[in-house]
This record gives C-alpha cells, structure tokens and sequence, in this order.
C-alpha cells in the first residue's frame, strides 16, 4: 500500500523546516537508502533518505517550499501499479517510514513503526516528538532523570527495545556522542566524536580542587561550531608582515578632520581594526576567487564582501557581520563596528546579524599579540588573525630602520582557497594596508 | 556409525527435557540420556507430587472447617494415607508420561541409561543403576539402551539429590528425605523437620494438616531464610497458630534411634540443649549438585563447591560442554533449569539469546499460607545501597480474601525510591504463588510504580492486594 514520506524533524526542537528541493521526480523507481529531497533549517540542510521501496508517486510539498510542519505528508511512495489515491493525505496514523537524517548521525537505528494502525508515528518521549522509540518504563524514566536522549541508545531488549541495561551503558559511556549527534546532525556518524569522558576527565584533579561550571548556550555552540569547522575544513595558514605608518598617519589625518556635535564628541573615531575589515572586504572583491563558500556540490562565489569581526565579550565570543562591507565608508562601518560591539556584549545581537558572512577578522593585537591563527567560522571560507601594530626594526634600502609594522595571518579553507590564490588575497590585503589611500576611493 | 547429535543432553528433568523440545523445535538432531524417569525430581519426586499431597490436605482442612462456611458434613471427616498418597503418585505418573509424549513427538530420541562424558563429543551410555519405579514410571518405550554415542553439543542436566548431614544421615526408615516422606506408608504421629526451607516448610504444613506433632528446626534465625523477614514472620505467627513448632537459631545435635521413632537432641546458639523425642525425621537441609561419575574430572571441567562454573549461556570452560539447572548453581528451581536449558539451546544455534536474571526468577512455597517472592527483600535491597520505597497491604483488607475465609496475607512490595523501578515483590496467604507471575512480568518489563498504579486490577480479586501495595508505597493506598 502507498506510503507517506513526512517531513523529518532533523533536531529534537525543530517544528519546522523548508523543503529546498526534490533529488527524484514523480515516478521515479526509489531504492532504501535513495536520496529523496534536501530539507533546510536554520542550521544546516539535510537529506531525507528512503527507507521503502517503490516509486515516488506523488510530491505534495514542492520545490522551495518554506516553514513545512515536521510530520506533514511531503510526498508518496507507492508500490508499482498501485493506486496513490488510497494513501491517506494526512498522517493520522503510524507510517514515517523515512530515516529521519538526524538519527543517521546517532550510532543506532530507531526503531520506526512502518504497520499501518499502529502506535501514532509521534509519541512524546522525554518531552520531545520523534518517531516512536521502545523504551521499558524503567528505560525512559532513568534516560530522562538524566537528561538522556533514548534516540541515541541501542536496544538490547526484545526487538531492540531500550531496557534499563542500555541506558546505564550509556551513561556510562562518554556523553559526547550522544548529545553532539543531536546538535550537528551534519557530521557523519563515522567521523570520532567523543574524547575522554566526564568522568575520566574529572579523575585528572583531586576532588574539591576545582568548582564546576555549566556551560551556557553560548559556550555550547562555541564548541560545537569550532570542533566542527576543526574536524570539517582543512586549514591552512598565510602569514605576511604589514608596514602601518602611512595607515596611522591617515588614521590620525581622518580622525582629526571629523566634525564634533554640540558636547565636541567626533561623529567619528575610525580604528586600526575598521581599516582592516575594509581592506580585508575591498581584497575579497579585488580577488573574487577568493570571496566564496564551499559546499560539496559546487563553490559559492559570493557577490559582496560580508566580514565578521569576532567581538570578545565575557564568557565567550561573538561574530557580527559587516554586510558589503566593501561599499561602506570608513566612517559608517566604524560606527556599525561600534553598535554592533556594545550589543554582543549585552548579547542583544539578532541572528542575522552574527550568521553567515564569507570571511571573518580576529584581531588581538590590542592584547599585545604578535602573531597567531585562528579557526575559521562556517559557513566561510577564510579568516585574518591580526597580531600587534608595532615598532619593528626594518630593512629599508638596505640599512636598518625603524617601522610599525603588523602580521597578519591568514586561514584559509584549503577545499575552496588554493595556497596560491590565498597568497594573492593576502597580497591584495597588504597593498591596501600599505597604501590606505585605495581604501577611499 | 549413525551421524552424531547436535545435541545430547544428560537427565530428563524440567531443565533437560525443555532444552530437548527446544532443540527439536530448532532442527537439532537431539538425544536425552535418563536413567530414571523423564520429568526428573521435579515431576516425580518433588514439584509436583508435593502439590498433590498439599491439595489433599488443603481439600481436608476445608472439609474440617465446612461449617465455618455453612456447610454440614455429617460425621467424621478423615483420610487414607495409601490413597493420599496414590493420588500423588498418580498425578506423577500422568506427567511423567506426558513427557514420554512431548519428546517423542519432537523426535528427541531417549537413550536409557547412566551417561559418562568419554571425551569431547562422545557420551558413554551404561546400564541404569537405578530400578524403574513401576508401575508408575515404566521406562518408555521406543528407547535407546547403552553404547557410545556421539554429539557436537553435550548438555549436562543432572540435577540435585538431598544434602546429608554427617551422622544425620537419612536412613530411609526413621530419617526420611523428600523421597520417602512423599510415599509414607502411615503417617506419623510426631515429626521433626530438620530444615526450614520450601521443602522442610512444605511437608511440614501437610504433616501438621493431617494430624501430626510436628517440630521445625532452623540453624538460622528466621524460618524460610531466602524469603523477606517480615513475610518470614508473618508466616512462622500462622504456622505456629495452626500447632506447628519452631525452634530458630537451633540445630539438630545427635540422635538415637529407636524401633519406631527416634530422640533427637537440639543445641540451640547460646548452648542450650533439650531433647525431642519423635516418630520420624525429615532431612530438609538443602541439596546438592548430582556432578559425580560424569567424567567431568578428566575433561577439566571446571567444578568449585560442587556447581559446574558456567557462563551466562550454560557455557562451561571445555568447548562443546553445557551445564544447566541444579548443576549449574542456585536458585536450584524446576523453572530456573528451564529457562537456562531454552537459553543454552538458542546460544548453540546462535540466536542471541539474553543470559538469565537471576534477580528476577521469583520462588514459591506452597505451605498454608503460601508465600511467593521475586527480587530483593527488604534487607538485601538495602544492603545493595536503594533508597527504598516500601508498600504493605494486608489480606484484610481484600474483599476476595474476606470471601474466601482467607484474611491472614500480607502484599509487601519494594521499590528504588529514585528510578521506581519495583525491587522485590513478597507475598504470603491464599493463593499467592498463582499471584506473583504479575510482579514478574512487571519486573521483566521493567515497569515503574506509575504503570503499575495505572493498570486496572480485576475486582474482585486477591491480585487487588497487589495493586494496593504498589499504591501504599506512595502513599496512596485506599484500603487500610
């Protein structure tokens, strides 16, 4: 009989998600395992596998569809020469036979009720909906007293039901897996997830020797995000030292000139670092090649210049993006920079002001930093790590003399930016420090 | 030579012939080597004959007390020991040729005989040195006699015999064990019961029903010392309101025999002694493992204290060698060797089967009251480190029971107070043992209080008792 594809939740607290395309066309033959469509959410997009087999029969969500409920009836999978009509349109009962792609990344299988009239295919389980898990009583009370996901356990029971064994296994185990299976359903599953556990951890120092801290959401995806682009993107690293006197004298020329309001505070105050987020921008567009975004199927060659500029704040970081940061003036982006500084730290940033942008800068030199490399922040494909302005003896003409100087160091993701092309944004980023003047025209 | 067996079991016993059947069932070529009677102790000698001479003597309790319920009975109602006791060997009979039955339907081929591992996959069959029990266990027909046989697979299921004490020794005459005691030609006037467990405490009830002085003695201080304290105590007020004696923390010191009966003199733990004088003695003090004259020694079969070391699987440590039920250690119980049997099998087919619990393998005493338990008691729960979460709720309080006229029981039911997972179940009155598969099932399941608190018990029923434990654990019970 005809089976309902539905819209997969790829995480515990999503309720919705887009559909961004089909792969296969009504009346495709579908193999298990065949790649049916890509679902988008805010995070990351995903593939809806098959499970069944037979022909797509119907696409009821098409194409570029937004904000479709999880457990909406996206499509029909029909044995051949059967009649589709007799699928239900609405999910009332049972059947989710698709892998929902955020269990791939879980080292089990759940267990998906495919009889129709069974079990409703939502059951509340720890407070989230999923396709239903077999669980003992005793099972789903210890996973829940300590906030363990039961998607994440393998069943030893009968017919792979999870019994009170497995969950203490789990617990026993490094949570790591678990927990970041659930948080970045993109990492493969044969990718090594986990380091020691907790409590191994913990072994290292003498109880009472150290306080605890939860991590907040903050910390949470900062290590997530990281360990991720660490584990995902190849980097590579570009160094190359910057001569700044002409950019301080500009600066100083600049800053001079600005005009004051009534109380003669500056309607400006242009910083090293807003010289270096334009110049980094105007390098990306002058080497467009390098102003892009990997994905697996093509590159993404991005039309303006988005720059993050990572903002320490306490308790962690944060990267507001400077939109075409190529077209602003000096002035305006050093008063965005500004805005957007005082509400990371007030952590008042929206979301799309902190995702996406297609390079980032990471300055410490104000800290006294020479030099040093930093990890790039997905979706992008590069970031400048700024070291200290200072005085350096120089070879000028071939005698000693004295200049400020500053290395900056690139990282770059090896998959979309070639050593060579990271030379020449490099190099293009270095002409504009060195002659700011490009930087107002 | 004929092709080998895939799997050759030694004994015929609940453990040994479930293991046949599912062996067959799962297309092994299968033998079992009896030198007895198939069923084992169980069918004929304990289990079940023990429960029809206990339902004899429950039918003449009922009869004495017919006009507590109405009923008139004109003259005296009494018994015939002999017919009592053909009664049981009848039942015995019965099923000990159901099992005949059962195997040879399953094309399981009985070899009769003794069996001797001669070496790995080879068993010696010998000549039974045991007499048939006939009429009531002829040796079935169709069996194979003595010779070498071959097996891949050889799964040693011989079971237990009653333990002796030194210079206690049953002699069969004034000193019975469970065998002579279940074919009494008279019964006695006076009895000591040397032992307080199921098997000391059962025939005790029935020898009390039917008229006899009966004395218990336990070395322990609490009679029935597996079962929980509390239930233990409420049992040993019952037996001792019925007539029966009991003596805890006592031993049975020496004895001298006399021409029909015997004086025994008990030393209790702080040196006291009295003597006791009685017809005959029951040696209810445990068994042990029949592991002899089985070759094991020189296939290095590993032994310790006389219980084959075997894995989760009936796995010893030679390859192709099993051992399942009383063999291969306590709870030495018909449905322990069983279960172990079944899961041995579809270890050798490969099926992937769970090891046993043995937490969760709930024993029973059919005494008046009947008392049933599974998992940890009180103490043992504690012991173990659970914050524990305890209901009680007694027979009283059930309209069944009222019914019945069976008020005295109590339903006590222990739980983790952190998880609720249900930790022991323990149960004494009418019809318990018939009760507590509940707990089991539950407990297998791993259910919490909360399905138990929501499942609907049928009223009106003496399970309600259950359901009202569970309830009283946390402080909802309605009935007290």
């Amino acid at each position: 009989m005809p089976v309902n594809i539905l819209m997969p939740a790829l995480s515990p607290t999503m309720e919705k998600g887009n559909l961004a395309r089909w792969l296969k066309k009504e009346g495709d033959k579908i193999k298990s395992g065949d790649i049916l469509a890509e679902i988008e959410t805010d995070k990351a997009t995903m593939e809806v596998e098959a499970v069944d087999e037979g022909v797509l029969a119907k696409i009821v969500v098409p194409d570029g569809t937004a904000d479709v409920p999880v457990n909406d009836v996206i499509g029909v999978i029909a044995g051949e020469g059967e009649d589709v009509s007799a699928a239900p349109a609405k999910p009332s009962v049972a059947e989710a036979p698709i892998a929902a792609p955020s269990r791939e990344a879980s080292p089990t299988p759940t267990p998906i009720p495919s009889a129709p009239g069974a079990a409703p295919s939502t059951v509340a389980v720890n407070g989230q909906s999923g396709p239903r898990i077999f669980a003992s009583p005793l099972a789903r009370r210890i996973a829940k007293q300590s906030a363990l996901d039961l998607a994440t356990i393998e069943g030893s029971g009968p017919h792979g039901r999870v019994i009170e064994r497995d969950v203490k296994a789990a617990l026993a185990r490094p949570r790591a897996p678990a927990q970041e299976a659930l948080q970045t359903p993109r990492a493969p599953a044969s990718l090594p997830v986990s380091g020691p556990s907790d409590e191994t951890i913990r072994k290292n120092f003498a109880p009472g020797s150290f306080t605890e801290v939860a991590h907040d959401s903050m910390r949470q995806t900062i290590a997530r995000r990281l360990v991720e682009a660490s584990r995902t993107i190849p980097h590579f690293t570009l160094s190359v030292d910057c001569r700044l006197d002409a950019l301080l004298a500009l600066r100083e020329a600049i800053n001079s000139a600005a005009p004051k309001d009534g109380d003669g505070a500056p309607a400006y105050k242009i910083s090293v670092n807003d010289f270096i987020i334009k110049a980094l921008a105007l390098a990306l567009i002058r080497v467009p090649d390098a102003n892009v975004t990997w994905t697996e199927a093509a590159m993404l060659k991005h039309k303006q210049a988005d720059v993050g500029v990572a903002v320490a704040i306490p308790g962690g970081l944060i990267t507001p993006v400077i939109r075409a940061a190529e077209r602003k003036t000096l002035s305006v982006l050093s008063n965005e920079m500004k805005d957007f500084a005082a509400r990371a730290r007030a952590r008042k940033l929206k979301p799309e002001e902190y995702q996406g942008g297609t390079a980032s800068v990471s300055n410490l030199g104000m800290l006294g930093i020479r030099n040093f490399s930093a990890i790039i922040n997905p979706p992008q494909a590069s970031i400048l790590a700024v070291g200290a302005g200072e005085q350096r003896v120089i070879v000028k003409d071939g005698a000693p003399a004295v200049a400020t100087v500053m290395t900056v160091t690139l990282s770059t993701d090896h998959r979309a930016i070639d050593g060579a092309l990271g030379a020449e944004l490099l190099a293009a980023f270095k002409a504009l420090i060195e002659s700011p003047v490009g930087m107002l025209v | 030579m004929a092709d080998p067996y895939d799997i050759l079991i030694i004994g015929g016993g609940p453990g040994g012939y479930v293991a046949a059947i599912r062996a067959a069932q799962l297309g092994f070529k299968t033998a079992v080597v009896e030198r007895e009677h198939l069923g084992g102790i169980c069918l004929n000698w304990g289990c079940i004959p023990t429960k029809a001479l206990l339902r004899s003597a429950e039918v003449f309790h009922t009869a004495t007390h017919a006009k507590d319920y109405g009923l008139v009975i004109e003259g005296a109602v009494g018994f015939d020991p002999a017919a009592v006791v053909k009664r049981s060997r009848a039942v015995s009979a019965q099923l000990n040729g159901g099992v005949g039955f059962l195997l040879k339907k399953n094309k399981v081929d009985v070899i009769w005989g003794e069996a001797a591992i001669s070496k790995p996959g080879e068993v010696l069959v010998g000549a039974s040195k045991k007499p048939p029990m006939e009429p009531q266990n002829p040796i079935p027909k169709g069996i194979l006699g003595a010779g070498a046989y071959r097996a891949k697979n050889i799964i040693i299921a011989t079971g237990a015999r009653p333990r002796a004490l030194p210079g206690l020794e049953p002699d069969g005459k004034l000193i019975w064990t469970y065998f002579e005691a279940m074919v009494p030609e008279k019964f006695p006037q006076s009895l000591i019961v040397m032992g307080s467990g199921a098997i000391g405490i059962e025939f005790a009830s029935f020898y009390r029903t039917m008229g006899a002085e009966v004395t218990v003695v336990e070395i322990l201080p609490q009679i029935l010392p597996v079962e929980d304290a509390e239930i233990a105590a409420h049992a040993r007020k019952r037996f001792e309101k019925q007539g029966i004696k009991i003596l805890t923390s006592t031993k049975v010191a020496r004895i001298e025999k006399e021409p029909d009966g015997l004086i025994a003199t008990l030393e209790d733990a702080k040196g006291g002694s009295l003597t006791l004088a009685a017809q005959r003695m029951i040696s209810a003090v445990g068994v042990i493992g029949n592991v002899e004259n089985l070759g094991l020694d020189s296939l290095g079969v590993s032994i310790e204290r006389g219980i084959i070391q075997t894995d989760g699987f009936g796995r010893t440590n030679v390859a192709s060698i099993y051992a399942i039920g009383d063999v291969a250690g306590p709870p030495m119980l018909a449905h322990k060797a069983e279960h172990e049997g079944v899961i041995c099998v579809e270890a050798i087919k490969g099926l992937d089967p769970h090891p046993l619990d043995k937490a969760m393998i709930p024993g029973c005493t059919y005494c008046h009251p009947q008392i049933a338990s599974v998992g940890l008691t009180e103490a043992k729960a504690k012991e173990a480190g659970f914050d524990v979460k305890i209901g009680r709720f007694p027979f009283i309080g059930n309209g069944k029971a009222i019914a019945l006229g069976e008020p005295d029981g109590l339903v006590k039911t222990i739980f983790d107070a952190k998880t609720g997972r249900l930790l022991g179940a323990h149960m004494v009155g009418a019809e318990v043992t018939e009760l507590i598969q509940g707990f089991v099932v539950a407990m297998n399941c791993e259910t919490t209080e909360a399905e138990l608190i929501n499942s609907v018990f049928p009223h009106p029923t003496l399970s309600e008792t259950m359901h009202e434990s569970v309830l009283d654990a946390y402080g909802r019970v309605i009935h007290t």
